[in-house]
């Protein structure tokens, strides 16, 4: 089975990609591809900087549930190379960036899924990657969070950071976008700039065209 | 500290404060360590053979199973919220990640036997005190070949079902001969016989431990990448 089949694309900073695609499309393996997690059989991704500039949230939020939020954050910040000195002002920083500040001592098992995965962007954005790639990032979101991460969202974009964004849910994620791609069994059926559309246009030719490739 | 060594550490230290906060693996370990040595202490019959003869092989079994217990753990807590694949999303080189995982094996082992050896002892009335340096050598030496392997199967093993299973099942044919070695060993030592007369068994245990850390070091990347 191809999961993902003649797809190109390059991105430069400031720009978000919003990949939208029902379950199967291989939109998952293409951010593994992109975060170096899976090998490709065939063709090339490269990221600049490797995988010390990219900030990968995938399905699950990657956290130790027996240590706390700060303790999980210290951990990857290390990982990540993020000089020692600093690590525990980035901890605090992004803490506070995300609302989760005051359940810093809580181990992370004990947290709610909101709060969960609110910590795996704090993982995630730990340390400054210039590049984001998000599998499905407003799953376990309520509405306010998910609003409040989709303002983050802009502003990393404003500070020159590349964002890869997979969702199967239109109405997330489009009004972030400056690119969107429709994928259908491992390829792109649709790859443009928005272009100012608003996401209920985009939700409209994403029908559309998943209609036009026999969905 | 070199960049990989300073990565391994990181991983290292936190998988003590898990396991130290939960205290899973290590307490299953001491109490399967008691439970085995009590065992062997009243399950055989002491005037048939004599417990010189049989303590050797009693420590090393014990030792061998409880080191399983504690080497099944490791990268099973990595399973949690898919915990692997952040690690190996991220810069930690494959090699950091394996000697993490070794160097927390290696802690909990030594743990277990250090409360191991005493119980051995107790159970069993060996005369320990006159040789107890080259004997803690003999231990540090095995151990290290069977946690290097045990360590690279853990994570062959850890997405298959029956992983627990599976790593008794695979990786006790390599350990025949650490075992065997650290068996003669310390036979010899608890024997009164001197050291030199276990030169050979010392020098397979060292070879096993250079040439089993170097291929897991290798081997170890295409056990996690896709």
């Amino acid at each position: 089975m191809v999961a993902l089949d003649d797809v190109t694309f390059s991105l430069q900073g400031g720009q978000t990609l919003a990949i939208f695609g029902p379950n199967g499309a291989g939109k998952t393996t293409l951010l593994k591809v992109l975060a170096g997690l899976i090998r490709p059989d065939a063709g090339r991704a490269t990221v600049a900087g490797g995988r010390g500039a990219i900030g990968w949230i995938g399905h699950q939020s990657h956290l130790y549930g027996h240590l706390t939020v700060r303790e999980n954050l210290l951990f990857w910040a290390a990982l990540y190379r993020v000089p020692a000195a600093s690590r525990a002002h980035r901890a605090a920083e992004v803490m506070q960036r995300l609302g989760i500040a005051q359940h810093a001592e809580r181990p992370v098992w004990v947290l709610s899924r909101g709060l969960a995965q609110r910590t795996a962007i704090a993982r995630a954005l730990i340390h400054e990657p210039r590049v984001l790639l998000l599998d499905e990032p407003f799953t376990g979101l309520d509405l306010a969070a998910a609003a409040e991460f989709r303002a983050l969202l802009s502003q990393l974009r404003g500070a020159g950071r590349v964002v890869v964004l997979a969702t199967h849910n239109v109405g997330e994620g489009a009004e972030l976008a400056t690119d969107v791609a429709f994928q259908r069994r491992g390829r792109f059926v649709y790859l443009a700039p928005r272009g100012g559309r608003a996401p209920a246009e985009i939700a409209d030719a994403y029908r559309r065209a998943l209609g036009d490739a026999g969905e | 500290m070199s960049d990989w060594l300073s990565q391994a550490w990181t991983v290292a230290r936190k998988d003590l404060l898990l396991e130290f906060r939960t205290r899973t693996a290590i307490v299953s370990a001491l109490v399967f360590t008691a439970l085995v040595l009590t065992v062997f202490n009243f399950g055989r019959d002491p005037t048939a053979v004599p417990t010189i003869d049989l303590a050797p092989t009693i420590l090393w079994v014990t030792f061998t199973f409880a080191a399983m217990l504690t080497m099944n753990r490791a990268f099973q807590l990595e399973l949690e919220n898919d915990a692997l694949e952040g690690l190996l999303a991220s810069p930690l080189s494959r090699t950091s990640l394996y000697w993490g995982k070794l160097l927390a094996n290696l802690v909990f082992v030594a743990l277990v036997e250090a409360v191991g050896l005493p119980l051995f002892v107790l159970f069993f009335n060996v005369p320990v005190a006159a040789v107890l340096l080259p004997l803690v050598g003999v231990i540090a030496l095995a151990t290290l070949g069977f946690v290097a392997v045990g360590t690279l199967f853990g994570a062959l093993v850890i997405r298959t079902r029956f992983a627990e299973l599976l790593l008794v099942v695979i990786l006790l044919p390599f350990l025949i001969p650490p075992l065997a070695g650290a068996v003669q060993v310390t036979a010899g030592l608890l024997g009164g016989r001197p050291l030199s007369e276990s030169a050979g068994w010392l020098r397979l245990l060292a070879a096993y431990d250079i040439a089993f850390v170097t291929l897991a070091t290798l081997l170890f990347p295409f056990t996690v990448d896709e």
